[in-house]
């Protein structure tokens, strides 16, 4: 499923109109359905700019002149030179769909974005037919804005306006999270999606931690935390219950026997989720890099689209926000989600006895599609079992 | 007896059997080609598709020579036709043609066998040449035997006076009066060179309406311009045999139990054709016939024998060559591991008379009679420049869309190489264009393809040069 992306927003120029530029200096951040990039100097020269700050722009299009002979010379005069080389975008994506005529326009005009309706023409191709049936369905009804831009009113008095600018704000949804939207929605649409829940008990995990944390960190100069013990713990439970390492490919079921886990990270810009590859093959540690490394360039804006595609499962984190339930949405066309939430202290009955335990409780929203309620259930108490009793993991059962 | 091993047999070197065979060749099979005829392309090329386009635009010069030169101011005082110089280009095409494609089959190291074909098990065919018979063997063969004219029980071909379209691509004079039987595409086509060579031809169909699978109103407005070019048409007419008066010919028909006779120096009998499977032996193979006598073939044009397939004519579907010829490409990649394609859904149809009459996917009627919710866009060429300074304003385009989606169901085209303007709806069509697809895509002005953009817009009632 590959997403396409042919324009994005030039969010910010790192450079003023005429500044002399080297070659590879970062110039411009561009942010597109996905991503933040930052968009280099092609050459070394005097730049000038021709796309101003926020503008929208397509992969592509030239955004900046730079006068290359004028490379070094601040102060001379930049005169129009035939060497002048173009910056231009280059797609962060590989090829676009082409789209026919009377799609662009229903784009256009109904703000429906092609690239989230399913196409029924050759080869997967949203037709017309798609685009008018797409109009009707409520999920995308909601889609084109009522624009503010043109008053529908002439202009009123003075007083009577109420002054919105104090009382509310508007700005445009950046495409990122349009895109999140848009998936979050089509995800509910399209999959029969219920959650499983379950708690489990903390304390093995903790008692590992607290006993091994300073070797670990000696040894790898990084800390061992959940992630990587609730990461082990679903591939093992994904190598037991393969159904949920499944996914529905139109009338196919494609079983992937890959272990390439995302894992949810919020960023300033939205919630993403970079695939962790190969969890099968990393140790804990492997993980935990991974994980902060991950964590870290999304954070930084610096992910790229090819750290975000082909996870076969998810995981999220609501818990260190303080959640102690909630039911995540499947991250399509992934099968399942885990999410997982605060650890609080509890009373529980152990052996008759109450006691009180540091519990979690665990959320796994699947898509009844494909993955059975027992297959899910099943699913899920590998994790608590993983997770309670975490000797299970060595030994594999 | 010689005998030779291959990776796949095509029995037929028609327009279905050499792209099969060429085809196959491109995916790395040992490839042999059999046929009848010493040269390759078999009816379309040597007796039928070809031949007949020849004549048709030869005589299209006849016409213009007599009757439309004057009025561009062309002199050319009395017009005579040299028939056996007309046949000789005519010959020339086909030669260069069947000529062509043997080359290529040779640059291609394909095995041409000539010779009767007929099986001796599941994969074994015995070729009987004219010197000696060979054996050939191969895992998978192709039964791309075409077809062949269908005959009247009473009224069986004599070569002479009662002819199939065989001879009728090859008359040595020009028939006073020719009477043609069925008013299909091969009918109309050859009853019109005849007509503009000086024939009185006359159309004698069975059924109420001439090419009757298309649009009644196509049929009524084709059928007026073919009169007015002196061609009779006969319809609801039932053919019951021949008889002589005196020394005439005449043929007898009967319509609402009113006997009609036709004078006839030749009758050309082409009622359709019929799937040849004669001599083949596919008993010996296993393959079984549908009620029709076609091969019986699944969605993959397998037969019910494994590793025997079947293409072209001798299956259900249209008898059409580029039929055949994307039946042949798919069977060869089917059989190379390949995923073949074709939409039989999308299969074009041509008449090419003057004007042509070309048909592709669902008509006005037969979406009617589904019950289907459609809009209808129509653009006659008498509002199209470039026809009406190319004396080509007879016809008009229709297109046929979905009520709600606007999705192209079909169309169909009256009009001077209509044959050629389809192609372009039929492209729409394949990947799902909407009416709107084609009145928001360029056309070149000024040409006759406007028409087709206009009559995509008509559908939503905002053609610009129409009302």
């Amino acid at each position: 499923m590959g997403e396409s992306i042919n324009s994005g927003v030039l969010a910010k120029w790192h450079v003023k109109d005429g500044d002399i530029v080297k070659k590879d200096q970062p110039l411009f951040e561009l942010e597109t359905d996905k991503i933040t990039s930052e968009g280099t100097a092609e050459a070394a020269g005097k730049i000038s700019l021709k796309v101003a700050a926020g503008a929208e722009v397509k992969i592509g299009q030239v955004v900046a002149g730079i006068d290359s002979d004028a490379a070094g010379a601040a102060a001379a005069p930049a005169a129009p030179s035939a060497s002048a080389t173009p910056a231009s975008l280059s797609a962060p994506a590989s090829g676009t769909a082409p789209q026919s005529p009377a799609v662009r326009r229903l784009a256009s005009e109904t703000g429906i974005d092609p690239a989230s309706v399913s196409g029924s023409g050759k080869a997967g191709r949203v037709t017309k037919g798609d685009m008018i049936e797409a109009q009707s369905k409520p999920a995308a009804a909601a889609a084109p804005a009522v624009t503010s831009a043109t008053p529908a009113a002439p202009a009123a008095p003075a007083k009577a306006a109420a002054p919105s600018g104090e009382r509310q704000t508007r700005r445009k949804m950046s495409p990122l999270r349009q895109k999140i939207a848009q998936r979050l929605v089509a995800a509910q649409h399209e999959a029969a999606m219920l959650t499983t829940f379950n708690e489990v008990d903390m304390s093995a995990v903790m008692a590992l931690r607290a006993k091994y944390q300073d070797d670990f960190v000696k040894k790898n100069g990084l800390k061992l935390g959940f992630m990587s013990f609730f990461t082990k713990a679903v591939v093992h439970a994904l190598k037991e219950v393969p159904a949920i390492n499944a996914q529905l490919d139109g009338d196919h079921i494609v079983e992937n026997n890959y272990y390439d886990v995302g894992v949810a990270v919020s960023t300033e810009k939205g919630l993403m989720v970079p695939v962790i590859r190969n969890c099968d093959e990393l140790g804990m540690a492997g993980i935990e890099r991974a994980i902060g490394d991950a964590a870290k360039r999304a954070r930084d804006g610096k992910i790229t689209l090819a750290d975000l595609e082909g996870g076969v499962f998810t995981i999220t984190n609501g818990g260190i926000f303080g959640s102690m339930l909630s039911t995540p949405i499947i991250n399509p066309p992934q099968s399942a989600i885990l999410g997982l939430h605060a650890i609080n202290e509890r009373p529980v009955a152990v052996n008759g006895q109450v006691v009180i335990r540091p519990m979690m409780y665990l959320a796994l929203s699947y898509d009844h599609r494909l993955v059975d309620g027992k297959e899910a259930v099943t699913f899920l108490v590998k994790v608590k079992q993983a997770i309670e009793d975490p000797a299970r993991l060595v030994i594999g059962i | 007896m010689s005998s030779q091993s291959f990776d796949l047999i095509v029995i037929g070197a028609g327009p279905g059997g050499y792209v099969c065979a060429f085809r196959a060749q491109q995916l790395g099979l040992k490839v042999a080609l059999v046929d009848k005829r010493s040269t390759l392309g078999g009816t379309c090329l040597n007796v039928g598709c070809i031949p007949s386009k020849a004549l048709l635009h030869s005589s299209e010069h006849v016409t213009f020579a007599k009757s439309h030169a004057a009025e561009h101011g062309l002199k050319l005082g009395s017009v005579e036709v040299d028939l056996g110089v007309m046949m000789k280009k005519k010959d020339a095409v086909v030669a260069k043609l069947v000529g062509g494609v043997g080359q290529l089959a040779k640059a291609r190291k394909i095995t041409i066998v000539t010779g009767a074909a007929s099986f001796l098990s599941a994969n074994t065919v015995a070729v009987k040449g004219e010197k000696e018979t060979t054996e050939l063997t191969a895992k998978n063969i192709v039964i791309a035997t075409g077809s062949a004219p269908v005959e009247l029980p009473f009224m069986k071909f004599d070569g002479t006076t009662v002819v199939s379209s065989d001879h009728a691509i090859a008359f040595d004079k020009v028939p006073a009066k020719l009477v043609v039987v069925g008013g299909g595409a091969i009918g109309l086509e050859l009853g019109s060179v005849w007509a503009r060579l000086g024939s009185d031809v006359t159309v004698v169909e069975f059924l109420p309406k001439i090419i009757a699978t298309y649009d009644e109103d196509i049929v009524r407005n084709f059928t007026r311009l073919l009169t007015k070019q002196g061609l009779k048409i006969e319809v609801g007419a039932k053919v019951t045999g021949l008889k002589k008066a005196g020394k005439d010919t005449v043929l007898t028909a009967e319509r609402e139990g009113k006997v009609l006779e036709f004078p006839a120096d030749k009758v050309l009998v082409a009622v359709g054709r019929r799937p040849y499977t004669d001599g083949l032996g596919l008993e010996k193979a296993g393959v079984k016939l549908d009620e029709k006598k076609r091969v019986k073939v699944d969605a993959h044009l397998k037969t019910s024998t494994p590793g025997i397939w079947a293409i072209g004519d001798v299956v259900a579907g249209p008898m059409l060559a580029h039929k055949a010829e994307e039946d042949g490409a798919a069977v060869a990649e089917w059989i190379a591991g390949k995923a073949g394609h074709v939409n039989w859904d999308l299969v074009p149809a041509i008449v090419y008379t003057e004007p042509e009459v070309a048909s592709v996917g669902l008509g006005e009627d037969a979406a009617k009679a589904k019950g289907l919710a459609i809009n209808v866009g129509k653009f006659n060429f008498a509002a199209n420049a470039r026809a009406i300074a190319a004396d080509a304003a007879d016809g008009y385009v229709k297109i046929i869309a979905d009520a709600k989606t606007d999705k192209i169901l079909g169309a169909q085209i009256l009009g001077h190489n209509a044959g050629e303007l389809i192609s372009e709806i039929v492209t729409h069509m394949e990947y799902g264009g909407s009416a709107e697809d084609l009145g928001r895509t360029i056309h070149a002005h000024p040409t006759m393809s406007e028409a087709i953009k206009e009559a995509g817009l008509a559908v939503s009632k905002s053609a610009i040069h129409a009302l």
